[in-house]
Parts: C-alpha cells; sequence; structure tokens
C-alpha cells in the first residue's frame, strides 16, 4: 500500500477539480456565466473547462445575470443540470427575481413536478480590496427564501466536497464561495478522488469546553485563530463551522453550546437581519437552560459595503471576537 | 516610453473600417399588420385548418365567458380574461407539434386549453387551491407565469437546451405589451438570438398593460421593431385574423425548427374586457374603442371568410356553439364542486427532502390539525 503525501492545494483548485468530476461523471452538467469560457473565471475556477467539455458545457454568455439564471431555469426544465456563475456577490442582484420567483419555488408550485437541479456560484463577502459592489455578504437573503439550500464552504476539502453535492442536489443550491479564500492552501491532494459532503451538517472545527464560536465561510479562520490567542486568557474555545445555512444544523449547533454553555456567533453580514439573530434565536429556544450568559453576535456593521480603504474597521476580527468572548463572564443583573 | 515621446512617431490612421455584421432590411417587420382573412390570400389557405381554428375560437370565446361567470360565483379568485385574443391563443397552441414546448403568461389559460389541457387543471392556479395543477413536462407547458416575462428566458434556455441534445424541439413564448418593457423581455431576446435558440417569441399586443396605452408604454415603430436591434426578424401580424397569426407562426416555428434561431412576432388585438374581473377598464378607455375593435372580432371574421366561401353554414356554426356549449358545461359542473385539499401538502414540495425545520414546522401543523378535528377543548380554548 502506498501513502500518496498531501501537497496543499488552494479552494479555487479545489473548485475547478468538483467542476470538472461533476461534468466528467454527469453529461447533464453545464457550466455558464461571464467569462467562464475562454478566461476560465475572473477568480479562474472554471479554467480549462471550456477547452475540456468544448463551449456548449462551459458557456460565456452574454453579460446579463437574470439572463444567465433565467435560461439556466430553462435548461432544467429540459434535463440539464447548469450551474450558473454570477462572478461577484452584488452582481447576483439582477438575477434575483428569477431566484426567487421561479428558481426557488418551481419544485412548490408544481408540485413536485418539476424540481430545477441548478447550482448557483456566487463569489461573496469582503477583504480582498474590491470597490463597491464586489464585496456584500448576501447570505440572509438567500437565506430567507424558502426552496434554496444556502451553503458554504470554508476549508479546501469542503470547497471539493460541497460544490459536488450541490451540483447532485435535485434543489437548487446557492454556493456561496468566500473569495478571500480563494488562495488559501490546506493539506488536499488535488491528484486523489475526492469525497462528497452531505449538504446540512455543521462539523467542530476546535474542541473546547468554555465557548462556542458559531461560524461560517471568510470568518472560520478568523474564529480560528481568535481561539489560539483566547488561550492566553485562559478561554478554551469551541469553533463550530456550519458550511450549510439552509438546511440548518441545529443539533450540532446546540450540542456544543449545551457542553459550554455559552455562544458567539460570528459573520462578516451585518448584523441586524442577519444570519446571526436566527442563530441566537434558535440557540435560545432550545438551549436556554444550559445558557450561563446571553448569546452574542459579531457581525460587520449595519452600513453597505465599506470601501476598500476601510474595510479592516468592518469586518469581524479576532480583537472583536475576544471583546464578546470577554463579555461572555456575565452576571445576571449586571 | 511615455505618450510624449511617441508623439513624433505617431501618425494618425483612419479608425479600422467598420461593416454592420447584419444587414437590417430583411429582419425589419412591415409597415402594417399581415392579414389573410378578407384578402385573396385567404383563397390560399387551407380549409380543414380555417374550419378547425373556428371550431377552437368558439370553444376558446365560451371559455372566457364560463370562466369570467365563474369569478362572479367565488369559484375563481381571478380570471384575467382573453376576449378578442382568442385568434393568438388558438394559434399559438395550434401551430406546435406535441414535442414543442409552450410558455404561457398568465392570460394565456386558453393557449395551454387549446393545446389540450384540461380546462379545470388549466385554472387551477387562478381558482387558488395550488400553484400549478398540471406537470409541465407531461403536457410541455410551463407554469402559466405571474411575473412578467420571466417566462422567456426560460423559453430560451428550454429551447437551447432541446437543440444541445440534438432534438427538433421549439419553444414558443407569449408575453403581452407591457411585458416588453420588463428586463427579462430584453435578456431573453439577446440570448436567444446570440445562441441562435430554437424560441418564438409571440407578442400580443392588446393595447394595454392593466390601464397604461402602448403609447405610454413604448416609443417603438412596432413593438415587431425591436427584434431588429438583437438581430432577429421581426413580424408585425393582425391578432384577430387567426389564418394571418397561424401563418406567421407556423413560419416562425419552421424557422426556428430549421435552425434559422429566433423570431419576435407581434400581433396587434385588443382586450375586450377588462384586465381582470377586478379591473374597472371605463377609467382608462372610451367605448367608441371597444366597439371599433368587436366590429373586428376573431370569431366574426373567419366566420364571414368561412361562410362567404362556402365552407361553413348554419349548421356547421350550430354544432361549433354545441360543442363549446358541452364544454363549458362540463367546466361549470367539474368547477362547482370543491376540491379536496390536503394541508400536509403545504410541507411535501419544498425541497426533495424536508429540512429538519420544516420536519418541525409539519408535526406543529399535524398537530394543529388533529386538535382541530377533536374539536375545541384546553387552553385557550
Amino acid at each position: 500500500m502506498t501513502t500518496v503525501a498531501l501537497k496543499p492545494a488552494t479552494m479555487a483548485q479545489a473548485l475547478t477539480r468538483a467542476l470538472r468530476d461533476a461534468m466528467a461523471a454527469d453529461p447533464a452538467v453545464h457550466v455558464m456565466g461571464e467569462d467562464v469560457g475562454t478566461l476560465g473565471g475572473v477568480f479562474r475556477v472554471t479554467d480549462g473547462l471550456a477547452k475540456e467539455f468544448g463551449e456548449d458545457r462551459c458557456t460565456d454568455t452574454p453579460l446579463a445575470e437574470a439572463g444567465i439564471l433565467g435560461t439556466a431555469v430553462g435548461m432544467a426544465m429540459y434535463g440539464l443540470r447548469p450551474v450558473v456563475e454570477m462572478q461577484f456577490d452584488a452582481f447576483a442582484y439582477p438575477a434575483f427575481e428569477q431566484l426567487i420567483s421561479h428558481v426557488a419555488r418551481m419544485r412548490n408550485r408544481t408540485r413536485g413536478a418539476m424540481p430545477l437541479p441548478i447550482t448557483i456560484r456566487v463569489p461573496y463577502g469582503g477583504g480582498i480590496g474590491g470597490v463597491e459592489h464586489h464585496s456584500d455578504s448576501s447570505e440572509a437573503y438567500y437565506m430567507a427564501t424558502p426552496g434554496l439550500h444556502v451553503v458554504t464552504p470554508a476549508t479546501v476539502a469542503d470547497a471539493y466536497g460541497l460544490l459536488r453535492a450541490a451540483i447532485a442536489s435535485d434543489d437548487p443550491v446557492v454556493f456561496l464561495e468566500p473569495k478571500r479564500l480563494y488562495w488559501s492552501k490546506d493539506s488536499w491532494n488535488p491528484d486523489e478522488p475526492g469525497t462528497v459532503e452531505p449538504i446540512g451538517r455543521a462539523v467542530v472545527r476546535r474542541s473546547g469546553r468554555s465557548a462556542t464560536l458559531i461560524t461560517y465561510g471568510p470568518s472560520l479562520p478568523v474564529c480560528l485563530e481568535a481561539a489560539e490567542a483566547a488561550r492566553a486568557e485562559g478561554w478554551d474555545l469551541e469553533v463550530v463551522d456550519l458550511r450549510s445555512l439552509v438546511p440548518f444544523d441545529d443539533e450540532t449547533v446546540c450540542a456544543s453550546v449545551r457542553r459550554t454553555g455559552r455562544a458567539v456567533v460570528v459573520h462578516e453580514s451585518g448584523g441586524y437581519g442577519g444570519p446571526g439573530g436566527e442563530i441566537a434565536a434558535r440557540i435560545t429556544e432550545r438551549c436556554f437552560h444550559h445558557l450561563e450568559a446571553p448569546v452574542l453576535r459579531v457581525a460587520g456593521f449595519d452600513i453597505p459595503y465599506p470601501p476598500p480603504m476601510l474595510e479592516r474597521h468592518h469586518l469581524p476580527g479576532v480583537d472583536r471576537i475576544l471583546d464578546a468572548v470577554g463579555r461572555l463572564q456575565w452576571e445576571a443583573g449586571s | 516610453m511615455t505618450v510624449m515621446e511617441q508623439r513624433g512617431a505617431y501618425r494618425p490612421t483612419p479608425p479600422p473600417a467598420w461593416q454592420p455584421r447584419t444587414d437590417p432590411a430583411p429582419l425589419l417587420p412591415d409597415a402594417l399588420p399581415h392579414r389573410v382573412l378578407g384578402t385573396e390570400a385567404a383563397a390560399e389557405a387551407d380549409p380543414l385548418l380555417l374550419r378547425r381554428l373556428y371550431a377552437e375560437l368558439v370553444r376558446g370565446r365560451r371559455y372566457n365567458t364560463q370562466a369570467t361567470a365563474l369569478t362572479k360565483q367565488g369559484r375563481l379568485a381571478v380570471y384575467p380574461s382573453s376576449t378578442g385574443q382568442e385568434a393568438c391563443e388558438v394559434a399559438a397552441a395550434l401551430v406546435l407539434e406535441e414535442r414543442d414546448w409552450l410558455f404561457p403568461s398568465y392570460r394565456d389559460t386558453l393557449a395551454a386549453v387549446a393545446r389540450g389541457l384540461d380546462p379545470v387543471q388549466a385554472l387551477t392556479l387562478l381558482r387558488g387551491d395550488w400553484h400549478t395543477g398540471y406537470d409541465p413536462r407531461e403536457h410541455r407547458i410551463a407554469p402559466l407565469c405571474t411575473p412578467l416575462a420571466t417566462q422567456l428566458p426560460h423559453a430560451v434556455g428550454l429551447a437551447h437546451a432541446a437543440r444541445l441534445k440534438g432534438d427538433d424541439v421549439v419553444a414558443l413564448a407569449l408575453v403581452g405589451d407591457g411585458g416588453t418593457s420588463e428586463g427579462d423581455f430584453h435578456e431573453a431576446l439577446n440570448f436567444a438570438a446570440v445562441w441562435q435558440a430554437p424560441v418564438v417569441f409571440l407578442v400580443q399586443n392588446n393595447g394595454f398593460a392593466i390601464s397604461v396605452p402602448l403609447a405610454k408604454q413604448t416609443a417603438a415603430p412596432s413593438l415587431a421593431h425591436k427584434a431588429v436591434g438583437y438581430g432577429m426578424p421581426g413580424r408585425l401580424v393582425d391578432g384577430n385574423d387567426a389564418a394571418a397569426v397561424h401563418e406567421v407562426l407556423s413560419d416562425a416555428v419552421a424557422h426556428a425548427r430549421a435552425g434559422g434561431g429566433p423570431t419576435l412576432v407581434e400581433a396587434v388585438t385588443y382586450r375586450i374586457d377588462a384586465h381582470t374581473n377586478a379591473d374597472d377598464a371605463t377609467r382608462y378607455r372610451g367605448d367608441s374603442e371597444v366597439e371599433a375593435w368587436r366590429a373586428h372580432d376573431p370569431i366574426a371574421l373567419l366566420e364571414h371568410e368561412l361562410t362567404e366561401r362556402g365552407l361553413l353554414d348554419e349548421d356547421g356554426i350550430r354544432a361549433a356553439r354545441e360543442d363549446a356549449e358541452a364544454m363549458a358545461a362540463d367546466l361549470r359542473a367539474r368547477m362547482n364542486q370543491d376540491p379536496a385539499l390536503d394541508p400536509m401538502d403545504l410541507f411535501a414540495h419544498v425541497y426533495a427532502e424536508p429540512t429538519p425545520q420544516l420536519r418541525e414546522q409539519e408535526a406543529q401543523l399535524r398537530a394543529e390539525l388533529a386538535a382541530e378535528a377533536d374539536g375545541p377543548q384546553g387552553v385557550g380554548r
């Protein structure tokens, strides 16, 4: 038996591999979007696919997000499995009517007769110095739309495993790619067959006893860093990576909070009406008697995404997380 | 080298010669809507087809009056009548082969019925017992679409997918004049032309988007003219002339099937009834305008042509009316039965596998239904 040494690969490479493997496994899988063909996508995630599978299967479309998603609906109606790219988070907004009025509800309105297996890849989030409309975190909009799955990987292995699962899903999946992690590397062998990860399960990335950090996507590395830093303060933090926002894994989250008795939800998108409010409410409803302190949120400010030179003040960083952890030493009446 | 340093060596040249990519002339619609009935061209029309169109028009008109009556009885939540537009509806259904797809708007129930859909199933959305009452794949009719023009890119995608699979399928998408102002109309036409997708767009220009007249909707010479900018032919047709609509759509479908790409057809017609039973059309248009269009009624036009040519007599007219009456009686009888609804269906088709959250809510509703069945009792009653 030979063991293959794991070599570093980037999240972008893992996503490309997932697309390539999915296209090779199923001729119904079609990749489409602006710049995905000849250029290989502005983040190079679709690099080489047009060459390998032809332009009919990896298609440069006109520049029109509603048209991209709208035609993908028709293609899915005819039995294809389109994987569309929205290029940047805020570019997806013109496609919202197609997403909400058709993609999310076609299965429901036809009483199951016409499911739409569409994967919508949305590079999202900040921290890459992008100008306006290139750094939004729109997950709350997608979460609020019944009929969509909402998935976001934070590791290279998950990028592969969850994208394969999304493409294989018979339901539409909004696949949020944390663009500042595109070039992050971890030990994942790009030459070995990848593992497909089921959608809907959170994982504990770091075990701890004093409090739980609940996070996903781009904030996972920040939380892991904060957990390391918190050791000096005597805090032993557990870090839960949600991976899937819809469906939500109450079981893993609540099991962790019941163990630790304290929780902080961390994400980049705004706090008001954001995912953290929903998560905090779910924890409170289920684990009230285990809680030693209120569930806290560390989120982006409730502002339009700021310009690049100011984004470091907006994005939840280690200090802000540690500050919240400090506030978990809560005393009734304080 | 800086720009300043380059300046000495720079010799201005004219820009690369520009050539138009296509000659727009063949794409342009005729100045006047194409007509067949009442012209010499009518003699060329297939008598069997004309008789079939007539029977379907009479059925369609009766369907519209019956469905409108059902709204008054509270059996339908709403009905957007296509009275006056039956020629477009019927022709759209009849030009398609079984393998082709129809993409209706909310006003096109009649096209779905003329294509063979059960009249009761076709009214499911408007009755309010579910959103779509049929399997779109079984009938190759997309769900009746309430958002405007959003079904057009679906038609393009489906036609494109069919062609990629090597299937000989055409998609026909219906939209109103108001829908042509929506962004999805533009994106659909652009994609269709770039991909040369086998799709036909039929705009039923019935004069008004609820209350807004065409003059406030567009400044284009005609809606058919919009096609030229996308690089597809635009065709203008008298939407009350069933033979003309059928001919123009047949040509467009054949063109698409042969690999010629999309066509935009504008049928000029008129909505005789209000937007829906909930609308008061007297607020935005006068009786004389409506009466002028009534005088150009699609059924009367075809009936006149057929009787003039000896293809239809009193018996034939009576037979068509009796057939329509039987359809209406059957529709009435079946619509007067209360549909059996299962509240648990609320959760059955949101995802292939319900999420854990939906399972909890499903259990909650099941408990509520059980409590309801047991009668009032317990806390809070």
